[in-house]
Order: structure tokens, then sequence, then C-alpha cells
């Protein structure tokens, strides 16, 4: 299982990245693995508005749909549409494959995320 | 938590080699190895793919009123059955809603009839309860016999070596006896993936023999050969439109409703015959159908299925997204009016229509099927 140091992360497994004044958001190593092969992701409008803690998504693998969370309050400002057509990406490269970009409107939240320690306990503890 | 659930005698291979174990009909066995599903499916179409299915039930019928009483008891006519032949059939009620589909084989000594794991009680006692005024025994030795399958256009390669038997000559949907590396094994050329290859009889204390057996004679003739799990075998068997209890067939479906019609000799007195001649003559009221979506989404058993101006009128009993094909599909109930090919559907998935239309079925032709 690997982890991306310079990211943080939700319990529920999706990892976070600041880059200037977006998140970008993914799921973990971990994650995939446990999903095994993704087969199709649902990804939000550009321009809607979620709160943390809200759905924003769903990754289907081949036995089961999974939802993703909202690791902060924001706008989505992009959505990775390569995964359309390669959703096997999430699989392959789990932290170089982004799902959506937003822009948070309460920059102070990012602090409220789990540190790769953090996570990695997480993740440990599901194994 | 999994203390009820039974376990083959190649539970311990699985999990020493990747296999993610799951709750399946009774049983705890392997989803999918390491490679995953998409892989695993992939192999079996390219190569071979070896199936721990002793999950799997079989049932022995002897006596003097054998043949007559598993004639009465399911809907093709097995008098038809040469020695050695393997066919499908249905085990009906008297409403014609299905009991359990059912692969049969005539052997000399023996009828042997081969059920789905979830249904191996069911069917035992509804046989039990049919066989009044018949000269007829009835075993279940599920236990005793081992059930692997080797599948995929190498399988014959494969095992070929093993044995001194004929395979390459041996006709699809026949079978033999022979030794595979020296273990005496029932070889049926059947399967249930849609492509050539045997399904493996023998004794259960040879399960782990002849499961590295098989997988080492990968290495020794250099054909890729791995095992499979559940995952991979339902994508397999979904996309040469073969039913799976519990999706395309139960209680309260009839093989006419599910496109099983084929596998009934309306010339015998089977359980269920008069209700099914009935329906024929009133019309079916719902019809299995495959799909394919227009739009981008993963269907799933229990979603709607709506009509173009978007009324709900049938339901998803398999959808996944199909490897070989290449498309995110399914197989539904709906009433015949909807049934042709071309018919514009929406699948309702979380709420939102997705646009889908009706595909002739099957999705992939059976390699063996010309």
């Amino acid at each position: 299982m690997n982890i991306d140091a310079s990211a943080k992360y939700l319990e529920s497994h999706e990892w976070s990245r600041q880059e200037g004044d977006v998140i970008v958001c993914g799921i973990s190593d971990h994650a995939q693995e446990s999903l095994s092969d993704v087969v199709y992701v649902e990804l939000p409008e550009v321009g809607a508005t979620f709160s943390k803690g809200d759905v924003f998504g769903v990754v289907e693998s081949v036995k089961a749909a999974s939802d993703l969370y909202m690791s902060m309050d924001g706008e989505i400002v992009a959505i990775n549409e390569v995964l359309e057509d390669e959703p096997e990406l999430i699989n392959s490269d789990p932290y170089g494959t982004w799902l959506i970009k937003f822009k948070p409107s309460d920059p102070g939240q990012w602090d409220d995320l789990l540190t790769p320690d953090e996570y990695q306990a997480v993740a440990e503890a599901d194994e | 938590m999994s203390e009820s659930l039974m376990r083959t005698r190649l539970y311990q291979w699985h999990v020493d080699h990747g296999g993610r174990m799951v709750p399946f009909a009774g049983w705890e066995m392997p989803v999918q190895y390491a490679a995953g599903p998409i892989e695993e499916h992939q192999v079996t179409r390219r190569s071979a793919g070896l199936f721990d299915i002793d999950h799997m039930g079989q049932l022995s019928l002897t006596g003097l009123d054998a043949e007559r009483f598993l004639n009465r008891l399911v809907t093709w006519d097995i008098t038809q059955m040469a020695e050695y032949e393997a066919h499908y059939a249905l085990m009906c009620y008297e409403t014609g809603g299905i009991v359990d589909d059912v692969f049969i084989y005539n052997l000399p000594d023996q009828w042997f009839v081969v059920v789905n794991a979830d249904n191996l009680t069911k069917d035992y006692d509804w046989m039990i309860a049919q066989a009044g005024g018949y000269e007829v025994t009835l075993k279940d030795v599920s236990v005793d016999t081992y059930m692997l399958a080797l599948q995929g256009p190498h399988a014959i390669d494969l095992l070929q070596p093993l044995t001194p038997a004929n395979l390459v000559d041996l006709p699809r949907f026949t079978a033999l006896k022979a030794e595979v590396d020296g273990v005496k094994t029932l070889i049926g050329r059947t399967g249930y993936t849609g492509e050539d290859g045997v399904e493996l009889f023998f004794p259960a204390d040879k399960a782990l023999h002849l499961w590295e057996r098989i997988l080492a004679a990968g290495a020794e003739t250099g054909l890729e050969v791995q095992p499979i799990g559940l995952a991979a075998r339902d994508s397999l068997r979904f996309e040469p439109s073969f039913p799976l209890y519990g999706h395309e067939i139960n209680a309260n479906i009839t093989p006419l409703e599910a496109n099983l019609g084929w596998a009934c000799s309306f010339n015998t007195d089977f359980i269920g015959r008069a209700a099914l001649l009935e329906q024929k003559a009133q019309g079916l009221t719902k019809k299995l159908i495959g799909f394919e979506l227009i739009d981008k989404g993963v269907p799933r058993q229990g979603y709607p299925v709506a009509n173009e101006q978007g009324q709900a009128m049938g339901e998803v009993v398999t959808g996944l997204y199909a490897p070989t094909v290449d498309k995110y599909c399914g197989h539904a109930f709906v009433p015949p009016e909807y049934a042709k090919p071309g018919t514009p559907l929406q699948i309702i998935i979380r709420d939102k229509p997705k646009q889908a239309v009706v595909v002739k079925r099957p999705f992939y032709k059976p390699a063996y099927r010309s």
C-alpha cells in the first residue's frame, strides 16, 4: 500500500492535494486496491458546489458502487474527463489520477484532514 | 462471522494465492485473485482459466424408473439423449416457475445432474417430494465429487497431455471417463463461459492435486492459464447470455419468459408443461432482453427500466461492464412490446435516466457455436 506523503486524506480514502488555490482530489492506493477493477466513475458538473462530507460522485468497480466524499466545502472547477474512457487509470496510478479540482470556500478546513501518518493507520486498520 | 460458511478443499490455496474470499451461496469462495476480474475474464477468452466450482451440487439418480422420473422433472426430453451426452434443462414447478436450471449427464450406470449450490437442498427436497410411485434412488454426491472447470481456447491443449483420452475429438456436450494425471475423472466438454473447455468431476480428495497439476501444465506447455474467481465467472457467463439462477431465472420466471423455450420438449409430460402451454396460448407479459447503455454508467440488478417516455416498466436482472464486448450492458425483463432489438429504453441509475437500447442476444457468440 502506497501513501502519497504530499497529500492529506479522509477516512473514506479520498486524497486531497493543494495546487495553488485549488484542491485536487482522488482516491488512495488502498481504496483502489479494495475496490479492484474500476469500470466507471460518475463525476459532478463543473460549477457545482458541495459542503465537506457531501457525496460528489460515485466510483463503480466490477462488483460495487462506492460514494466519493468532499474533503472541504467548495465549488468544482474541473473534472478529469479522461476517466470517462479510461477509468482503469485509477487502479494503475491512484495518486497520479485526479477526479476533481475544486476551489475551497473555507481554506481553514484543510487543517482538519488526516495527515499521511494518520491515514496510514486508518488504512492499515481497514486491511 | 464466517463460521457457518462452507469451504472447498482449495480454500487455503486460494487464500495463499491472493484469492479474495467472499460469501457465495453458503460457501466462502474467491471472487477474484490478484490479477483482478477484468484480466481474469480476458485470459479465459484468450487462453484458459481454471475455476474451483466445487460449491456446485451433484445428484445421482439410479433405479428402474430413474429415466422416467427425471423426464417428469425436467423440461428436456432426456430419452433423446445418447449415452455420455450432456444437456441443459430446467426443473419447473407446476406453475412453470423455475426450481433450478440443471446440466444432465446420461452415464451408463446413472443419470448425473449438476445443480446450483444455492439450490441443492431445495432441489433434493423437491425431487424427493415428486418421487412417489417411482422406483428410483436419489443420492446427493456433492461432498465426494469435486468439480473444476477449465475453460478457454487453449483448455483442451492444456489438459490433453495429462490424459490418455482423445479430448480433441470429444464433441461439445458429451462426456467421457478417463484418468487425468492418474485420477479417475468424468470429463464433460461443457462449461459456462462461451469458450471451448471442460468440466471435470473426480474424487474430492484429489482436488489440490489436479488443480496444481493443471496450473503446472501451463508452464510446461507455455500456454497461459490462471485461476478465475466468481466475478469473472459472472461476466464470462453473461456475455454469451447464459442464465444465472436468482437473476435471469427464479420461481416467478418461466423458461418462456427467460428465452429458454429451446430447452423445453413439449412432447413429454414434464412438471410445469401445462402452465407453459397455457402461457404460450395467452402470450407473455414479460420477456428477457439484452440491453446496451448509450450513456455511460453501470447498470445493476434491481435498477428500474423505463420506456422512452420515462414510464417504469421493467427491471434489470444482471448489469455490468462486459469486458469482451467493451460495453456497459445487461439483462432485463420488460413487457414484450419493448423486447425488439433497437427499442430505446432508459435505465434508471441512482434516480438518473440513462439512455439504453435493446440489443440482440447473445452479446458474445460462443466460440464452439459455428
